[in-house]
């Protein structure tokens, strides 16, 4: 073994060899798709820009008025609150169906094919008219018990209840099966220590399965909090003014429809970045203790960049750290 | 019956029709160590299992401390304890698997304190100086703020131990502990075990090192098919075995 070190020792004194100096190969095939990428590209923008029917002026005269952004804001609060509902009951539905309880799991079996099998947009109108089916709401002892309240359905159920009603217990029925496929994900070990420590089955869910289902229940419902910000864009079919609607009553007035698109898209793409940067931090926080090193933040990877670059600058330091 | 910790009469367990522990008797006095040595599928790991409640049995007598395990006796009546009651039980008893089983998501030391603040209601104060203590007994002291992925095996199953001896368990069981381990990472898993046997711990371990069962045990019990085949001080079993089987089991092992 000290023997074969000792004559590498011997070949190369320096203790370094030399850099590998080679002749890159070349690859022209990238050039040419380079330049057909920028080619198009450039042909988009010149004729987005160029495009009077755009109507550029119009788009940022409306980009910050006020209607709009009351619009944004009411689509931002039904993506919340729909996917807070989704969120808790879709926790319920999944422990629910890995209950041993036959009823109890076929209760929520029956819950998703129910809502996983009819569109949103018509779950949407369902509610929107349920004052049709049922006139009258009331809360009490059921079967001709007493009641304890009641009150006109289209009083309870507002435009705004029937959007979160539609939106809520749609995603419900999809954050079931996300969550479900988080918990089976945890390795049973997990569960039969936290039982051999004494812990119980509800504290064994809460404190040792639900979080490292985390890893896996996380980024599939980033994906749902993007998919409900634009799909709480039907809500406009029942008159209720989110961002889409907003618009569209902006242009049913001055017929500038496609300027009033555009500021719609615009601040739908804006929201999708923002959640999707924010998705990326929340699933590096529930990575901790799976891999040994976290994946650098974006932030930290350009302070290191910048550290290396200020090491290079500096010859004697960077030498000294590569020894 | 004061003085045996566990006491095992007769017991039987099925998974479906196949009968996995088929009439298992003995006893485990309170300090004793008792390794259990036999072929795979032979129903080790499911008595043990048995022991804490993580299996109900289906025949026979299984007492844990004079107590029955998972039921109460109200004159010539069983009746299931519940949940809590279950709970309380194995919250007594210590395990230690061949897999670790460490919580991924926590540090060693929230692992060594998760359950002796949220089962026992430690003070979290009180559980941290403790698992500190436990920790530096195994040779740990400085992982404390470390994830189990960060660790060695021998140094997970080290920190293992210690979570369940963070509970004052009054018996530990070992599953197969060192089978995971790289040979080098046995040693030290294998000395804190010795040590804990030393101050006087009950322990069931079911364990293929030989050296161990030798030294730090107290009986050997050999199983077979779902029977204890024999048992007694290690040092004569391993040296003298009576039965065929037993003598052919060891000739592998040894
Ligand atoms: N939950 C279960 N359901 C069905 N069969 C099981 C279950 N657990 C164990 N068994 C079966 O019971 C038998 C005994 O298993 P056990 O794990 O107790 O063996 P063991 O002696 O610990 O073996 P090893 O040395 O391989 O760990 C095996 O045939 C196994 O397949
Ligand atoms: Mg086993």
């Amino acid at each position: 073994m000290s023997g074969s070190a000792d004559t590498q020792q011997a070949r190369a004194p320096a203790g370094r060899p030399d850099d590998v100096k080679a002749v890159p190969v070349r690859h022209p095939g990238r050039w040419v798709s380079g330049a057909i990428v920028v080619l198009v590209g450039a042909i988009v923008v010149n004729s987005v820009a160029t495009n009077p029917r755009f109507g550029w002026g119009t788009v940022g005269h409306y980009l910050f008025s006020s209607r709009i952004l009351d619009g944004l804001r009411v689509t931002l609060e039904l993506t919340v609150i729909a996917m807070a509902i989704g969120i808790v009951l879709g926790v319920a539905l999944a422990v629910m169906r890995l209950s041993p309880n036959p009823l109890v799991k076929g209760a929520s079996s029956f819950y998703i094919w129910f809502f996983r099998g009819t569109p949103v947009l018509v779950q949407l109108l369902f509610w929107s008219f349920i004052a049709a089916l049922y006139p009258r709401l009331s809360f009490g002892i059921p079967f001709g018990g007493p009641e304890l309240w009641h009150g006109s359905a289209n009083a309870v159920i507002t435009p705004f209840v029937a959007a979160i009603l539609g939106l809520g217990l749609n995603e419900g029925a999809y954050m079931a099966e996300i969550v479900r496929a988080g918990i089976v994900s945890v390795d049973e070990g997990q569960t039969e220590a936290a039982q051999a420590l004494g812990m119980t089955r509800l504290r064994t869910m809460r404190r040792i399965v639900l979080p490292q289902a985390m890893r896996v229940i996380i980024p599939p419902t980033g994906n749902e909090t993007i998919s409900m910000l634009k799909t709480s864009s039907l809500v406009s079919v029942i008159a209720y003014p989110e961002l889409l609607y907003s618009a569209q009553l902006i242009y049913d007035v001055n017929y500038r429809q496609i300027p009033l698109l555009v500021v719609v898209s615009i601040w739908y793409l804006v929201l999708t970045t923002i959640l999707s940067i924010g998705q990326y931090y929340v699933e590096r926080r529930f990575g901790r203790g799976t891999a040994r090193e976290l994946p650098p933040t974006p932030l930290q990877r350009l302070r290191r960049n910048l550290a290396i670059r200020h090491a290079a600058v500096e010859p004697p330091a960077a030498s000294e750290e590569r020894r | 019956m004061t003085e045996s910790m566990v006491r095992a009469e007769g017991v039987h367990k099925r998974f479906g029709r196949l009968e996995v522990l088929k009439g298992i008797s003995l006893d485990v006095r309170a300090g004793e160590v008792m390794c259990l040595l036999g072929p795979s599928g032979s129903g080790k790991s499911t008595f043990l299992r048995c022991i804490n409640h993580l299996e109900k049995i289906d025949a026979g007598r299984l007492y844990v401390d004079g107590e029955l395990v998972g039921y109460r006796q109200a004159g010539d009546t069983l009746h299931e304890l519940r949940d809590g009651d279950v709970c309380r039980k194995r919250a007594e008893i210590g395990m230690v698997f061949q897999r670790f089983n460490l919580f991924p998501h926590m540090t060693v030391l929230e692992n060594v304190t998760e359950a002796p603040v949220g089962v026992k209601g430690v003070r979290r104060a009180d559980a941290i100086a403790r698992a500190e203590e436990l920790l530096a007994r195994v040779g740990l002291q400085d992982k404390l703020r470390n994830y189990p992925a960060q660790l060695s095996g021998g140094q997970q199953q080290r920190v293992a131990i210690a979570r369940a001896l963070a509970m004052d368990p009054k018996l530990m069981l070992f599953d197969e502990p060192t089978s995971a381990l790289d040979p080098e990472l046995v040693g030290d898993v294998l000395d804190a075990m010795r040590q804990l046997a030393a101050d006087g711990m009950t322990m069931v371990v079911v364990t293929h090192e030989i050296g161990f069962a030798r030294e730090a045990g107290d009986t050997l019990v050999f199983m077979d098919g779902g029977v204890v085949v024999e048992s007694g001080n290690p040092r004569d079993v391993l040296a003298n075995p009576r039965h065929e089987r037993t003598r052919s089991f060891l000739s592998k092992v040894l």
